[in-house]
């Protein structure tokens, strides 16, 4: 006996658009059987964990701050994924951005005027695309899979930054603590409304970024170009366009917006290099790019859903002491749900297929 | 439905109202066929008049939503492949399913379920290879092999099982006329031993020649059983297409010829990877005003050519392809479509069009470039009005068939997708069109539509060139026709001077005048 997955003949577009809805109703399903047999009241511990987290306007400002950075980078990987480029090392490029951008406030610690921050995010953005060029051009030049080589690299992101806040870029005044000296006032990203809670002007970047793309994606040639190419490579290539130059863009640009996030998380939310910058919003980014149908738009939506799971795993880790690891199983939970329930709108189950005749 | 054939009144497969529904489309509609021992049959219809489908449920691959099969007598269901193989029935498909790597014997045994041993397979291939003239070493690599070999391999593959029913899908659609020849003398041998064939087909002088019986079918539905022998090609080519067929017409060429717009010269080409074909040498002139055909047995380097002179891939000499006078070899295909250039390619969907985009991004696929004024604006903003406009317009122009006003290229019928990427190209009025098969898996009548549009283009002042293994289709097209064999090219053969013989015998590789002609005659009378 065997399983089977047939293509179905048409699929229903319904189901399709429900699909996002129906994978975080089974998540929240396999949550409260999680937390049943965590021995938690399961129902109490769903709402600690989703609803709690957001019912005062500064746990709001919380989740803006977890929702930029999440928003910005999968903005970014829905044009790498719709051009059928599988960035998958946006953690690294998140990371090289933030060091890149950092080298001003550390090296230049004198330079501080109105320039200072545009020049940081410059420099993140250029040191994210860089960080994306390289699988681009391993894979243009030397045929490699892409989602080995930009994986890989975010492992050599990480210990590079861990190497920097260690030996070179260590503050000589912090008590031989891992990290940097501390931004000063002019590299730091502002507050939007420093009164009510602490959230930067990383949320209004990504959602502006999310806007622009999305023209891009549906209005502009470039956009057409990508969703070509990912379509169809070789009705791409009859259109005249060129995929070696749209892998480029593509990893690019997601590694590009992917470091304009990192340094407006280190410049907005931490304010100086630390040895981790990032509680896996690369990864994560992933799942909200998946989640938002690969339309920017639907990415900022999905962005806030994620954003929720970083919360809760904080607010029940305080209320219900179990592990913040769990907003781990949450984000895997989804994106497995999301996959699964895409794959079963175009394909059905058979089971007992036939077995292959013996002689 | 007269029933004088050897063996004709003893039936080996009976089917009876069988029905095979997809959502919304019957593309079985109540199939009634009888096939009787020893009878060849032929299954005629246009593209997507459900031959396949019908076939597909009696080899199992597709389960009928109605209707019962008997075999021998005795109902039948068609669970699998492997079941209908169990049962006696083997088919021989349009599309071989080999492996290039490997030699014939070992792609043979991969299809047989025992552990015999290799050479014990090779063993009996080269028996029934001899015993049925299919010439075929088993030990050759298939990559080396020519198409027609390698549907040898597949018949030899099939005959291994010993089924009492044969199915043979196409078999002359990749077969240059002296082998379908010699693969007809096959079949009447297979008939003489009691064997059935279900031969598919939609040439109907082959059909008239081979085929006791044929069942016709039209959207799904038997519109007619008789005997092929005692019709005419036109009135099977009517009870296929259920109205009168257009004939294409050629007006004459009145003699000026224009100037060169299309000029290859020397054009060669290593291959890409290991199976593909290299371009020798190639050379070829097309005028204003004229149709240039270029025939060919699948696989000869055709689609190589295609490619080198769409400036899909580059040339490493910039005047090895010359458009209006213009070295174009260092140019990409934006940048021959610029000189005037439109190309149309083999495959429709992926490469001709993006399957799951609408019509109107199809058109700005091809047209981006050299209508850039009239379908884009400042800042690469698409103007969607103009590009659904233009997309209207051709569809309109070209008579396409849908179902939405701007469906996806992948919702459309082979023939109508086909028509709107001719028209696509003729909307632009190029003066060099290039055209890789035409009218390949397209219904009869929108295949005579795009011929008389390519002619008209041609007549009103620009040089078309038109690949195609169709030879019917280019004897109906062109003012001459050059034959690709291994890479080569041969001169074009006037179409006053040009016979199938002929023709064929360049298919086969043999250049007139030298000493392969012979050569080629010996194959051919020989095996």
């Amino acid at each position: 006996m065997r399983i089977e997955l047939v293509k179905r003949p048409q699929h229903s577009s319904l189901f399709a658009a429900l699909s996002p809805f129906i994978a975080l109703g089974l998540t929240l399903i396999t949550g409260a059987i999680i937390f049943a047999s965590l021995g938690k009241p399961p129902l109490e511990a769903l709402f600690i964990y989703f609803v709690a987290p957001l019912t005062e306007v500064w746990q709001l400002h919380e989740l803006a701050i977890k929702a930029a950075p999440l928003i910005l980078i999968a903005v970014g990987l829905t044009v790498c994924y719709r051009s059928n480029n599988w960035n998958i090392g946006a953690e690294g490029q998140f990371i090289m951005g933030g060091i890149a951008g950092s080298m001003v406030p550390i090296f230049m610690p004198g330079f501080q005027n109105f320039l200072t921050l545009p020049v940081m995010l410059l420099l993140g953005f250029a040191g994210g695309a860089a960080m994306g060029a390289i699988p681009a051009y391993l894979k243009t030049r030397f045929n490699t899979n892409e989602i080995l080589t930009s994986l890989m690299l975010v492992y050599i992101a990480q210990l590079f930054l861990d190497w920097l806040v260690r030996g070179p870029l260590r503050d000589p005044n912090g008590n031989n603590f891992p990290g940097s000296i501390r931004f000063p006032k002019a590299a730091e990203l502002a507050e939007i409304a420093p009164s009510q809670g602490s959230a930067h002007y990383g949320i209004v970047f990504a959602l502006v970024a999310a806007v622009l793309v999305w023209i891009m994606m549906s209005r502009t040639m470039k956009g057409f170009e990508v969703r070509v190419i990912g379509e169809s490579p070789r009705a791409g290539r009859f259109a005249g366009f060129s995929s070696s130059k749209m892998v480029f863009f593509a990893f690019m640009l997601s590694g590009g917006l992917a470091g304009l996030a990192g340094i407006s998380e280190v410049s907005g939310a931490i304010g100086q290099l630390r040895e981790t910058i990032s509680p896996g919003y690369g990864f994560a980014a992933i799942i909200v790019a998946f989640l938002g149908r690969l339309n920017p738009l639907g990415a900022v939506a999905a962005g806030f859903v994620l954003a929720i799971t970083y919360l809760g795993g904080e607010a029940a880790q305080m209320t219900l002491g179990i592990s913040d690891k769990v907003a781990r199983i949450f984000q895997g939970l989804l994106l497995f749900f999301v996959l699964a329930c895409d794959t079963l709108i175009h394909y059905r189950i058979r089971i007992g297929g036939q077995v292959k005749a013996g002689a | 439905m007269a029933e004088n054939k050897p063996g004709g009144d003893v039936r080996l497969l009976d089917v009876k109202g069988l029905t095979k529904v997809f959502g919304s489309l019957t593309a079985c509609n109540q199939v009634d066929l009888t096939i009787g021992k020893g009878e060849i049959h032929a299954l005629l219809g246009e593209n997507g008049a459900g031959k396949s489908t019908l076939v597909k449920m009696l080899f199992g691959t597709l389960e009928p939503n109605g209707g019962t099969i008997e075999w021998e007598g005795k109902p039948a269901t068609i669970k699998s492949p492997s079941h209908a193989r169990q049962l006696g029935i083997g088919m021989v498909f349009q599309h071989f399913s080999l492996f290039e790597a490997l030699t014939a014997a070992e792609n043979i045994a991969l299809s047989l379920s025992s552990d015999q041993p290799i050479s014990s397979i090779a063993e009996e291939a080269r028996r029934i290879s001899n015993e049925y003239g299919l010439p075929l070493d088993p030990h050759s690599m298939v990559g080396d092999l020519s198409v027609g070999e390698r549907q040898r391999i597949e018949i030899i593959r099939c005959l291994l099982q010993e089924p009492d029913l044969i199915i043979l899908d196409e078999p002359t659609s990749v077969l240059t006329p002296q082998e379908a020849d010699r693969l007809f003398v096959t079949l009447e041998r297979l008939k003489s031993e009691g064997k059935s064939i279900l031969y598919i087909s939609h040439r109907l002088d082959e059909v008239k020649r081979l085929c006791d019986k044929a069942t016709v079918l039209r959207h799904g539905k038997v519109v007619g059983h008789c005997v092929p022998r005692n019709e005419t090609a036109t009135s099977l080519a009517n009870m296929m297409v259920g109205s009168e067929v257009k004939g294409v017409e050629r007006p004459a060429l009145d003699g000026t010829v224009g100037d060169v717009l299309l000029e290859i010269t020397k054009l060669s080409r290593l291959p890409a990877t290991p199976f593909a074909m290299p371009l020798r040498d190639i050379s070829l002139k097309v005028r204003a005003g004229e149709v240039i055909g270029i025939a060919g047995v699948a696989g000869n380097g055709q689609g190589e050519l295609f490619e080198a002179v769409s400036g899909e891939v580059l040339q490493g000499e910039a005047g090895a392809v010359r458009l209006r006078g213009t070295d174009a070899g260092r140019l990409g295909i934006s940048g021959r479509r610029k000189l005037g250039a439109a190309f149309v390619p083999e495959e429709r969907l992926g490469h001709g069009a993006a399957p799951a985009m609408a019509l109107s991004d199809n058109l700005l696929l091809s047209r981006h470039v050299t209508d850039a004024k009239a379908l884009t604006g400042s800042f690469g903003f698409v103007r969607s009005g103009a590009v659904k406009a233009a997309a209207q317009r051709v569809i309109a122009e070209m008579d396409v068939r849908k179902s939405a006003p701007d469906p996806e290229a992948a919702a459309l019928s082979g023939g109508n997708l086909q028509k709107f990427i001719i028209g696509r190209e003729l909307d632009r009025n190029p003066s060099v069109m290039v055209v890789n098969q035409p009218t390949w898996g397209v219904d009869a009548g929108a295949a005579a539509r795009i011929r008389q549009a390519l002619i008209a283009l041609a007549r009103a002042g620009s040089a078309v060139l038109v690949i195609s293994q169709d030879l019917d289709e280019l004897f109906e097209m062109c003012d001459a026709i050059a034959v690709m064999h291994d890479g080569k090219l041969s001169k074009p053969v006037p179409i006053a001077e040009a016979t199938y013989e002929k023709i064929g015998l360049l298919m086969g590789g043999a250049e007139p005048g030298h000493a392969g002609h012979e050569l080629a005659h010996e194959l051919i009378e020989g095996a």
